[in-house]
């Protein structure tokens, strides 16, 4: 004998022979008070649960502004060598919010690959000293012309290329400019590839060679 | 004999609880079971990473007594503060800061002995998965309360755990951001790190330990596996 559910397959529950029916009725009394009160507890939740975690959400499409801070005066920084200034990246939070560039003037011998070698766009080279394996301190060490790594042992050349070590990329330059005052100013971060080419800010051990650029896609709002 | 008075009035409360709420019954199954044979020391190892677990959350909540997850210096100036002034600060704080590594080495010790003991195979698979994130849980537990120091240790150890983050293929990027409230360490990587240590995590870890033990108790345990199956001689008579 076919079950209940099978003889009545009508919509209507008049059809159905529910009691208590209506014409015209689709969806039992029961079951829409089931539905409402589980529609209106999720509705419930989710009003407190969605601003929360946009909340935490938020800063991954957050972006700090870009600042522009002064390094010094022109001729303070030789062509030949770094000299280390403490700038800040983040404002507001004592000494965690800053950090170390190296800074030198654009030196036409060295600067000779294609995207730096107009000393109008490039009139400072300024180089991070987090280095693009985890993100450690690096130091610039002048009699070696090597830049160099506490943590794991990455070695980068005078240009900032990697020379040793576990290191991916080179290391991240800053955009530089000269105030009207003569005064070299640092801003906003971007990561190069092995052969200097600009790339938007990326996190320390991702690679922009080959597959990496695309396994570790740009930041929301920054552009390629 | 009539009891002591005293003795008289605690039967007569847990007596008055239990007829409301019938917790001896529940108390009974979960604390009087059957264990196999050969049960020896290596079964503790479970309880004794819950009570690591148990003395992290007493000593941490009055830690949070005296801490203030203050970037700019007051959760350094806060931190020392309890470890050179405040009475058994030094104490309470080197408990759970050795505690931390107790129950990271327990953690690993239990699920050797869950996998050498093949205890995880039918019908335990589920609570060798909540073992699993238990195990992911207490390192998130170890990576985030390593920042609130915030001394140099503390502060590049945090730098170069969230760039490894970030080096995970597509995801890897936001996710870093995500932890770090930023693309950068920011200003409120601290008090993110600090929530995460003290409000999401300890409360899933307590509910999944929860739900661990309930399986330990409904299922459990197995025989170590040098225990040969025993024959019941008596059974087998009975059938023949």
């Amino acid at each position: 004998m076919p079950s209940k559910h099978d003889r009545y397959k009508s919509k209507y529950t008049v059809d159905r022979q529910v009691p208590g029916a209506f014409e015209g009725e689709t969806i039992t009394r029961r079951r829409f008070m089931t539905g409402t009160a589980h529609t209106a507890g999720a509705v419930a939740a989710a009003s407190f649960t969605l601003p929360a975690l946009g909340l935490a959400l938020a800063p991954v499409f957050e972006r700090e502004p870009h600042r522009w801070e002064i390094a010094g005066p022109v001729d303070m920084f030789p062509d030949d060598n770094y000299i280390p200034v403490v700038v800040t990246l983040a404002a507001g939070i004592g000494q965690v919010g800053k950090t170390t560039v190296y800074v030198r003037k654009h030196n036409a011998a060295l600067d000779t690959d294609a995207y730096d070698r107009n000393p109008r766009t490039h009139p400072f080279i300024a180089l991070s000293d987090r280095c693009a394996h985890a993100g450690c301190p690096v130091r610039w060490v002048p009699a070696a012309e090597r830049f160099a790594c506490p943590c794991h042992g990455g070695v980068y050349d005078i240009l900032g290329r990697r020379v040793g070590g576990p290191p991916p990329r080179p290391l991240d330059r800053f955009f530089t400019r000269v105030s009207k005052q003569g005064l070299v100013e640092i801003g906003p971060r971007y990561s190069v590839n092995s052969e200097l080419k600009p790339f938007s800010p990326r996190g320390p051990g991702e690679p922009l060679d080959g597959l990496g650029q695309y396994l570790y896609p740009a930041q929301f709002d920054e552009r390629k | 004999m009539p009891l002591h008075p005293v003795a008289e009035a605690g039967v007569t409360v847990v007596d008055w609880i239990d007829e409301r709420t019938s917790l001896s019954g529940a108390g009974r199954w979960m604390m009087f079971r059957k264990v196999p044979k050969g049960t020896n020391w290596f079964y503790t190892l479970g309880s004794a990473t819950m009570f690591a677990f148990l003395s992290q959350a007493v000593t941490g909540v009055f830690l949070a007594m005296y801490y203030r997850p203050d970037a700019t210096g007051g959760a350094y100036e806060s931190v020392r503060h309890l470890t050179n002034e405040v009475f058994l600060g030094a104490f309470v704080r080197g408990m759970h800061l050795w505690g931390a590594s107790v129950m990271v080495v327990l953690v690993f010790l239990h699920m050797g002995r869950t996998f050498l003991w093949g205890a995880y195979k039918y019908p335990r698979e589920l609570n060798w998965i909540i073992g699993v994130v238990l195990l992911i849980l207490t390192m998130v537990m170890a990576l985030t309360g390593y920042l609130l120091p915030f001394d140099q240790r503390a502060y590049w150890a945090t730098v170069v755990a969230s760039n490894i983050t970030g080096t995970g293929p597509i995801v890897g990027p936001y996710l870093a951001d995500f932890l770090r409230g930023g693309s950068e360490f920011g200003a409120t990587t601290l008090s993110r790190f600090y929530a995460i240590h003290m409000l999401v995590v300890p409360g899933l870890i307590a509910a999944l330990m929860g739900a661990h033990l309930y399986l330990v108790a409904k299922l459990g345990t197995t025989a170590p596996p040098w225990k040969k199956v025993h024959k019941d001689v008596k059974l087998d008579t009975i059938e023949a």
